[in-house]
């Protein structure tokens, strides 16, 4: 492993406000009340009949009961889905319309794929910055058993012309069009549109560019199982997730993995790749799941004159983009991009945090985004550093489990992570009496990656 | 949890054949309803002596303050031209031998007959203390007998209660007034041949007080809030003012969530047992809504079992979440000063823990330690100028109930001088009385909603 000398810590600027260190304009903060979400379902589980409207309003409730937001006018509440009905263009405001918030409080759909959760927390969290709303939420939903389907291409196209038809022979006429495989109905992919291959696939060959082995996979898988059980049986979530539909925790935790168990798994992913041992199983990959998750944002004194608490602030994100279409970089390693530039703008090191969740879309795709910023070459050559971008140490990483064991409704991750990042690090603090910092990083379809910082932050005056 | 026998013959088909057999006639009873009189008909005030300044006249002057219609009968004159009595109040707080009870007695005795549909009887009178000679605790403790007898002798929805004051209480005080509102309103609907100790209390200032919104600014905890009672209560407080706080188990929390929208409160996932419920509920109560005034330890669970066939799990879990919860979160609000003044708090006790149940002995031991507990946490608070009492439900229409099979759901249904069983709302309108700063006086009572079952006292 090659080691470097991190930039200098920037402790010293914890007094510092949102903001303060070079090219980062000083705002008031955007300071972390709390979240909920509700547990996540295997997919044709617990909510296969379930919307995304059905699950992020739920979330809402969940949030708006925890916080006393009944009637309460919001700034904004921002959110989405990845995989969205047509019907669903106004998800996020047609949930709102459905909780017990204010009907007056607006709202907007995003989607930036499996970032859309924590894109959108930063999203509310700037306009709170720029004071622009005084509150708001951020979160989204995802269901892949109440997916879409989409009819053919050839039947949309024969439907829409006979609904365009002037006359009963115009509209025979497009009917005429159709052919027995029109009929056939189209499900919904995650296949990367431009090269067909699934994410899977393509976290394959980043495997095996990197060298990740089973056994370092497995145990990653292992460690997130273990990790959110604890959490669990520690009543962490007792103000995080509210109960839905029957369903009190996320149904794809398995407390009584085990390694041999997870070793007894066949890959799934990478079996065509030549020269290379397929490594990717169901164990150490992120199920397709269901689930909706909520964050509450605000300002300082928004916050305080609701009597509300204050765990963290959105210190600041960084968005980055690959290209792994005719470039040679892996799908999802944007985050391994945003990082270091998100670093720099602070001044920090790698080795400058708290806690690190790093969304294990795969197990691997953890490992591949250390392996990269601990590798000189990558940093120098990919990421324009002078060195390694440095290691972290792993007992700070995913401490209370990650996407491999409490699933992956793609929009509801970002909340999930945001959420218990915020938690932990108003814990930490609470121990150590000193800030406690957090680096969140999420991959996304498409070659996305978002990273953002999350301090803890007593309540009380800004920073 | 529709009782559709009292639906079928509270005036509907099989009403005169009900009556012909003899079968229980219950009726649909008076509750709450803010936009409804006290009671369903002029008063009468029954006892005292002509023109005299006692304790008649002060309960007549009270009820009169209450936009009623008051008339009195003193001696035996008892005045005419009402065709029926919205409620029938008897004072026999100077009654000093039992001959003394020969006027009101037979007055109301005349009455009776003219009381309204879901009418009341309500006795004011002195209970048996320490110092009493034998005939002045006769007089006294035969009121009681007297009471009850009367409240089963009361038909279509009428109850009979009794305000007991201790000694060193008034008639007039606001304690003894806020018993005797309690048990006119639609609010005591499901209480029946109760009586209910009064003392002085603390000295009570009501100015600016809002008999409509009585819990106005006060802060209320309820435990076990996700559903059935507990749901109730809450609604019952946020209706009458208080900001609450839900609290129960974080496997409750949809439903629990559902209540904190519904009342504007907010909901607290928590399992009452863990060593730190009191600090938590403590923390939330006080930094989200700046103090803690009401606690209503609600949360309960039923394990039964022939105490032959008694699993340690079984008898474990009852008395942690009914009682060693109870004791440990009050306990800590005590240790630490948590309470806001004068707090008021009040916890379910049951009928199975004055009567005993066959197959509940965890449970019944659980419930009567309540009882236990509430008249030595009664002392403790009194200090705080605050109160706790319990109140212990007979057969609630609830999922609980609902539950029993047919049969003696219905006979349990019937057991009572009501002939019905309650509805939540009948527990939470008891509690929401307990809690409110005009029952300060009322302390370390257990009061039995329980249409006056005819199990226990």
């Amino acid at each position: 492993m090659a080691t470097t000398p991190e930039p200098a810590s920037s402790r010293s600027e914890d007094a510092g406000a949102s903001g303060g260190a070079a090219g980062v304009p000083r705002t008031r903060d955007a300071v972390i009340v709390g979240g909920n979400r509700i547990p996540f379902a295997r997919a044709g589980g617990k909510y296969a009949a379930a919307s995304n409207q059905d699950m992020f309003t739920a979330a809402l409730e969940g949030l708006v009961a925890r916080f006393g937001l009944q009637g309460e006018r919001l700034g904004e509440v921002v959110g989405g889905a990845v995989l969205k009905h047509s019907r669903d263009f106004n998800l996020v405001r047609e949930s709102v319309l459905g909780s017990s918030l204010s009907p007056q409080t607006p709202a907007y759909d995003l989607q930036q794929a499996c970032a859309t959760g924590l894109e959108a927390v930063v999203s509310v969290a700037n306009k709170i910055r720029l004071g622009q709303v005084e509150s708001g939420i951020a979160g989204g939903a995802d269901t892949v058993s109440d997916a879409p389907i989409a009819v053919s291409e050839g039947l949309r196209r024969v439907l829409l012309e006979a609904s365009h038809a002037r006359s009963t022979k115009a509209r025979v006429a497009a009917f005429a069009k159709l052919r027995p495989r029109d009929l056939a109905p189209l499900s919904p992919s995650t296949d990367e549109p431009r090269t067909g291959l699934s994410m899977g696939e393509h976290q394959a060959i980043t495997t095996a560019r990197w060298g990740i082995t089973r056994e370092a996979q497995d145990a990653v898988a292992l460690a997130s199982h273990r990790n959110l059980a604890a959490a669990w049986d520690s009543g962490f979530f007792d103000d995080l997730v509210t109960p839905f539909r029957g369903l009190t925790r996320d149904q794809n935790l398995r407390p009584d993995s085990s390694a041999e168990k997870l070793a007894s798994l066949r890959p799934v992913f990478g079996a065509r790749l030549e020269g290379t041992e397929p490594s990717m199983t169901a164990g150490n990959s992120t199920p397709l799941t269901d689930g909706a998750s909520a964050v509450l944002l605000a300002s300082r004194a928004w916050a305080a004159e609701r009597h509300l608490p204050v765990l963290a602030r959105v210190v600041d994100a960084e968005t980055a983009a690959v290209d792994y279409v005719h470039g040679h970089e892996g799908l999802l390693m944007a985050p391994a991009h945003a990082v270091p530039r998100l670093l720099a703008r602070h001044g920090l090191g790698l080795g400058d945090f708290d806690l690190y969740e790093i969304h294990e879309a795969f197990a691997s795709t953890v490992l591949t985004t250390l392996a990269a910023w601990e590798d000189a070459d990558y940093c120098r050559e990919e990421l324009g550093l002078d060195g390694p971008l440095g290691s972290i140490d792993r007992d700070r990483l995913n401490v209370n489990g990650s996407s491999v064991a409490a699933g992956h409704p793609f929009a509801a991750t970002g909340g999930r992570i945001v959420a218990t990042a915020a938690k932990l690090a108003a814990a930490r603090a609470a121990e150590t009496g000193r800030t406690a910092r957090a680096l969140v990083s999420v991959c996304a379809a498409g070659g996305l990656g978002v990273a953002a910082i999350i301090e803890s932050a007593a309540p009380g005056t800004e920073a | 949890m529709t009782d559709s026998y009292l639906k079928a013959v509270d005036g509907g088909l099989v009403k005169g054949l009900a009556q012909r057999l003899g079968l229980p006639q219950p009726v649909v009873l008076r509750r709450h309803d803010p936009s409804a009189p006290l009671v369903p008909g002029p008063v009468l005030v029954v006892g005292g002596r002509p023109d005299a300044a006692d304790d008649a006249d002060a309960v007549a002057r009270a009820l009169l303050g209450w936009d009623l219609d008051v008339r009195q009968a003193r001696g035996d004159a008892v005045p005419e031209g009402v065709e029926r009595w919205g409620a029938i109040v008897v004072v026999v707080t100077e009654a000093k031998t039992p001959e003394d009870l020969h006027d009101p007695v037979l007055a109301l005795g005349a009455q009776l007959r003219r009381l309204a549909r879901c009418g009341r009887v309500v006795t004011v009178s002195r209970a048996p203390g320490d110092g009493d000679s034998p005939a002045l605790a006769a007089t006294r403790a035969g009121v009681e007998g007297f009471l009850r007898s009367v409240a089963k002798e009361l038909r279509a929805g009428a109850t009979a209660n009794g305000v007991q004051l201790v000694a060193g209480a008034g008639a007039g005080d606001p304690a003894a007034l806020a018993a005797l509102h309690f048990f006119l309103s639609g609010r005591s609907a499901f209480v029946d041949g109760q009586l209910l100790e009064v003392g002085a209390g603390p000295a009570w200032d009501a100015t600016g007080f809002d008999r409509s919104r009585p819990l106005a600014g006060r802060v209320a905890v309820v435990t076990g809030a996700a559903r059935g009672i507990g749901a109730e209560v809450a609604r019952t407080l946020a209706r009458d003012g208080a900001s609450v706080v839900v609290v129960d188990v974080p496997a409750a929390g949809e439903a629990l969530a559902a209540v904190a929208n519904e009342v504007r409160g907010t909901a607290l996932q928590l399992d009452v047992t863990a060593d730190d419920a009191g600090a938590r509920i403590l923390e939330h109560a006080r930094s989200r809504h700046g103090g803690l005034h009401v606690l209503v330890h609600n949360a309960g669970i039923l394990r039964d079992k022939l105490l032959a066939n008694m699993r340690p799990a079984q008898w474990d879990a009852v008395v942690a979440v009914n009682l060693a919860a109870q004791l440990r979160i009050t306990g800590h609000l005590l240790d630490v000063g948590g309470f806001s003044e004068a707090p008021h708090i009040v916890s379910l006790a049951s009928t199975s823990g004055i009567a005993g149940n066959r197959g509940q002995t965890n449970y019944g031991f659980s419930k009567a330690g309540v009882i236990g507990h509430t008249r030595a946490t009664a002392r403790l608070v009194a200090a705080l100028g605050g109160t706790a009492n319990a109140v212990a439900p007979g057969f609630i229409e609830t999922d609980m109930t609902a539950s029993i099979p047919l049969v003696p759901r219905q006979v349990a249904r019937r057991a009572s001088s009501l002939q019905q069983g309650g509805q939540p709302v009948d527990v939470a309108e008891a509690i929401a009385f307990l809690a409110s700063p005009g029952s300060t006086g009322i302390t370390g009572q257990v009061l039995r909603v329980c249409g006056q079952n005819l199990v226990g006292r």
